[in-house]
C-alpha cells in the first residue's frame, strides 16, 4: 500500500483518472442536454461503439486524429437523426427504442470491425497538449494540464453547456419543453424542433466520446465500451441533470477505475479482487440514487413522454 | 372494425418490421460485396434445415423465451427491466453454488434444486431494483443497469478465485470457469443425437404459467391494472408498491431461471465467462426484450417470437461460414427490429383510430340525430 502513496504514483493515478473520465463526461453531457428537453436515450452505448469504430477506422486509414474525432461525432449526428425520427415522428417508447439502437450499434460496429479490420491493429494514440505555464506547476500540472486536446474540450463543454441551458433563449426553450411541453407549445416553442436539436447534439457527443475512447486507447475491439454508455446515462441522474454534477460523477468513475488499475499494477489488488474494485462505482451509484431519490425533484417532468399536440 | 381484423393488422405490421430489418440487412450484405440471397438461405438452412439445426435453435430460443416471459410480466406493470443480464448471472451463480454444495443429491432432487436456486438468485437480483423503485422512487432503468455491472463483476471475482476450477490453478491457465458441475444436475437430453434438453420444456412451462398468472389470476389482474394506470389502480385499492416489487421480482426470477438452464444445459456443464459484460449471457438479457416485444408482450406469443430470434442467432453462424459476413450482422438486425416494432406502435394506433373513425361514420348519423332531438326538446320545453 505504501508504494501507492508516493507523489509520483498518486499524480499519475489522478492524471489517468481525468483521462479515463473523458468518454463518460462527453456522453453524459450530451445525454444531460437531451434529457433536459424530455428525451431519454438508452442507446448511448451503441452510438459510442459506432463512433469508436468509425473514428478508429478513419485514423487507421488516413492517420489523422482530428479527422477520427470528427468522424466519431458525424456518426453520432447520423444516429441522432435516426433517433429523432423514431422518437419525434413515430413517438416510440424511448426506454425500449434505445435498447434497439444499442443492439444495432453493438452488432454493426462488430460487423464492420471484423469485416474491414479483423485484428486490433494499433493506431497512433492522442498526443498530449501541454497548457503553457500551467503545465509546469509541480504535480498539478501533470495531473490537470498535460492531456490530449479532447480532455480540455470535454471539460470546457461543462460551463458551456451550463450557460446554454441556464442563460440562453434556446436553453429556456429546452427546459420548457422538458418540463411542460404543452405549455411551451402553446407559447409557440417548437417542441419537436427543440428536441430534434438536443437529440442530435446528444448523439454527436456520444459518438465523439466513443471516438475519444478508441483514440485514447489507440485500438478497437468488439464491445470496446463494455457498458460505459449505460453508466453515462446513469451519471445524468447521479449529477441531478446539471453539467457540474455530471462532471463530478464522471471524475468519480474515472478516478476509481484509475485507482483500481494502479493497484492492479502495483500488486495491491489481485486479478480477481480487481473485479470487485471495478464494480465499486456501480454499487456506489445505486446507493447514491437510493439516498437522493426521494428529494430528487430535478428530473424533467416530461422525461420519456412523447409529445403529441392536443393529447 | 372487428377484433380479429385489428389483430391481423397488428400481426402484419410486426412481420413488416422484421421484413424491413431484413431488407436493411440485405443492403448491408450487398454493400459488403456478398449475396444476400445466398446469405439468408444459408441462415434459414442453418436455423431450421434439419433435426440438429432445429434442436440448436430451440436451445438458443430457450433463454430468450425465459427472459422474454419475465419482460412480459414487468412491462405489463409498466416497469422497465433492463436488468435481465445481471439477473441471468445472479441465477447462474446461485444455482452453481447450489450444485457445488449439494453435488451428491440424486438427479430427481438436484435438478429441481438448481432450477429453484436460479429462480431465487434472479428473483433477489430483481427484487432489489423493485424495492428501490417501489419504496424509494429510484428509477428502475438505472438501478438495473448498475446491478448488471455489479453482477458481472461478482461473477468475474467468484470465477477467478473462490469458485475457480482447481485444475485451472494447477495448469496455471486460470481460465475463469468452475469445475465440471455434478453430473446429477445435468439437464436430461430429450432427443437422442441432438442437444435438445429439458430446459426447453422448462421455458415453455414457464411461459404458460406466466400467461395463467397474468390473465387468469387476481394478482396478475392487479399487476396489469398498475401498468394500465398507477393512479387509477391506487384509487381502486390495489397496493401499487407491492405490485411494482412483485413485477420486478417475478421478472428477475424468470431471468435467473434462464441463467440456471444456461449453466446446466451447456455442453461443458460448468459456469464459464470471458470477463466481458456479455461473455456468459450472450446478450440474452437484451435479446429477450426483442423477443417479448415481437411477441406483443404476451408470454404465449413470445414462444414463436423467441424461436424466430433463436433461429436468427443460430443461422447467423451458418451465414458467416457461407458468405463470410460476420454473424454480428444479426445482432444489428435485432436492434433494427426493436426500433421498427416500437416505432410501428404509433402507426398501429393511428391505423386503429382511422378504422374506428370509419366505424363511427356508420353509427354516428343515427346517434347524432337522436342527440339533437332530445336537446331540442329540452331547450324548447324550458323557457
Amino acid at each position: 500500500m505504501n508504494e501507492f502513496f508516493t507523489a509520483s504514483v498518486l499524480v499519475a493515478t489522478v492524471a489517468s483518472g481525468v483521462r479515463l473520465s473523458t468518454p463518460y463526461l462527453l456522453a453524459a453531457l450530451g445525454e444531460t442536454f437531451g434529457q433536459r428537453s424530455g428525451v431519454l436515450n438508452l442507446g448511448v452505448d451503441g452510438v459510442m461503439l459506432l463512433g469508436a469504430f468509425f473514428g478508429y477506422w478513419a485514423v487507421l486509414v488516413h492517420d489523422n486524429l482530428v479527422l477520427g474525432l470528427l468522424v466519431g461525432a458525424a456518426v453520432g449526428v447520423a444516429m441522432g437523426i435516426v433517433y429523432a425520427v423514431v422518437t419525434l415522428l413515430f413517438h416510440a417508447e424511448q426506454g425500449i427504442s434505445g435498447i434497439g439502437i444499442y443492439l444495432f450499434g453493438l452488432g454493426f460496429s462488430e460487423l464492420m470491425y471484423r469485416q474491414q479490420v479483423g485484428t486490433p491493429l494499433p493506431i497512433r494514440g492522442l498526443g498530449e497538449v501541454e497548457i503553457p505555464l500551467l503545465a509546469d506547476i509541480p504535480h498539478v500540472g501533470e495531473m490537470l494540464f498535460r492531456h490530449s486536446g479532447i480532455v480540455y474540450v470535454a471539460i470546457a463543454l461543462v460551463p458551456l453547456l451550463a450557460w446554454v441551458i441556464n442563460r440562453t433563449q434556446f436553453g429556456l426553450d429546452v427546459r420548457a419543453v422538458g418540463e411542460t411541453p404543452d405549455a411551451a407549445d402553446s407559447l409557440g416553442v417548437g417542441v419537436r424542433r427543440t428536441r430534434a436539436v438536443t437529440i442530435i447534439v446528444a448523439n454527436a457527443l456520444a459518438g465523439l466520446g466513443g471516438a475519444a475512447l478508441a483514440l485514447e486507447l489507440g485500438t478497437f475491439q468488439q464491445n470496446l465500451t463494455n457498458g460505459l454508455g449505460f453508466i453515462a446515462v446513469a451519471l445524468v441522474y447521479f449529477g441531478a441533470w446539471r453539467p457540474t454534477g455530471v462532471l463530478l460523477g464522471s471524475l468519480l468513475f474515472g478516478l476509481v477505475t484509475a485507482v483500481v488499475n494502479q493497484w492492479k499494477t502495483l500488486g495491491i489488488l489481485s486479478g480477481s479482487t480487481a473485479s470487485l474494485g471495478t464494480m465499486a462505482p456501480a454499487l456506489l451509484t445505486v446507493v447514491a440514487l437510493a439516498v437522493i431519490a426521494r428529494r430528487n425533484s430535478a428530473q424533467p417532468a416530461a422525461l420519456t413522454l412523447p409529445f403529441q399536440r392536443g393529447r | 372494425m372487428s377484433r380479429s381484423r385489428a389483430r391481423l393488422a397488428e400481426a402484419a405490421i410486426a412481420v413488416a418490421a422484421v421484413v424491413a430489418a431484413a431488407a436493411v440487412g440485405a443492403i448491408m450484405i450487398l454493400s459488403l460485396g456478398a449475396s444476400p440471397i445466398d446469405g439468408f438461405s444459408a441462415l434459414v438452412d442453418g436455423a431450421f434445415g434439419g433435426r440438429k439445426e432445429l434442436a440448436d435453435t430451440a436451445i438458443k430460443a430457450m433463454p430468450l423465451l425465459l427472459v422474454g416471459t419475465g419482460i412480459c410480466i414487468s412491462f405489463r406493470a409498466r416497469v422497465i427491466n433492463i436488468g435481465g443480464e445481471g439477473q441471468i448471472v445472479a441465477g447462474a451463480l446461485v444455482s452453481t453454488v447450489t450444485a457445488l454444495a449439494l453435488a451428491d443429491l440424486p438427479p430427481a432432487m438436484l435438478i429441481p434444486a438448481v432450477l429453484l436456486a436460479g429462480v431465487v438468485g434472479g428473483g433477489i437480483w430483481g427484487a432489489i431494483p423493485g424495492a428501490l423503485k417501489a419504496y424509494l422512487g429510484v428509477n428502475e432503468i438505472l438501478s438495473t443497469i448498475m446491478l448488471n455491472i455489479v453482477a458481472v463483476q461478482v461473477m468475474n471475482y467468484l470465477l477467478r478465485d473462490p469458485l475457480i476450477d482447481p485444475a485451472e490453478i494447477e495448469r496455471g491457465t486460470r481460465i475463469p470457469q468452475t469445475e465440471r458441475l455434478s453430473p446429477n444436475a445435468d439437464l436430461p437430453i430429450l432427443v437422442d443425437g441432438t442437444r435438445l434438453h429439458l430446459g426447453v420444456v422448462v421455458a415453455i412451462v414457464a411461459a404458460v404459467a406466466a400467461w395463467v398468472f397474468l390473465w387468469r389470476s387476481t394478482t396478475g389482474y392487479r399487476l396489469r391494472a398498475v401498468g394500465a394506470g398507477r393512479d387509477a389502480a391506487r384509487y381502486a385499492g390495489i397496493p401499487v408498491e407491492r405490485m411494482t416489487l412483485l413485477a420486478l421480482t417475478a421478472s428477475g426470477a424468470m431471468c435467473g431461471l434462464a441463467g440456471a438452464v444456461l449453466v446446466f444445459g451447456s455442453e461443458s456443464h460448468r459456469l464459464v465467462t470471458d470477463g466481458s459484460s456479455t461473455g456468459f449471457t450472450g446478450s440474452a438479457g437484451f435479446n429477450g426484450i426483442v423477443a417479448a416485444l415481437f411477441g406483443a408482450l404476451h408470454p404465449l406469443l413470445t414462444i414463436p417470437a423467441s424461436i424466430l430470434f433463436g433461429g436468427l442467432l443460430v443461422g447467423a453462424n451458418a451465414m458467416q461460414r457461407a458468405i463470410q459476413i460476420p454473424a454480428s450482422l444479426v445482432i444489428a438486425m435485432n436492434g433494427l427490429v426493436v426500433v421498427f416494432v416500437v416505432a410501428s406502435v404509433s402507426v398501429r394506433q393511428r391505423l386503429r383510430l382511422r378504422l374506428d373513425d370509419l366505424a363511427m361514420l356508420r353509427l354516428r348519423p343515427a346517434g347524432r340525430r337522436h342527440g339533437t332531438t332530445t336537446l331540442e326538446v329540452t331547450t324548447t320545453g324550458k323557457p
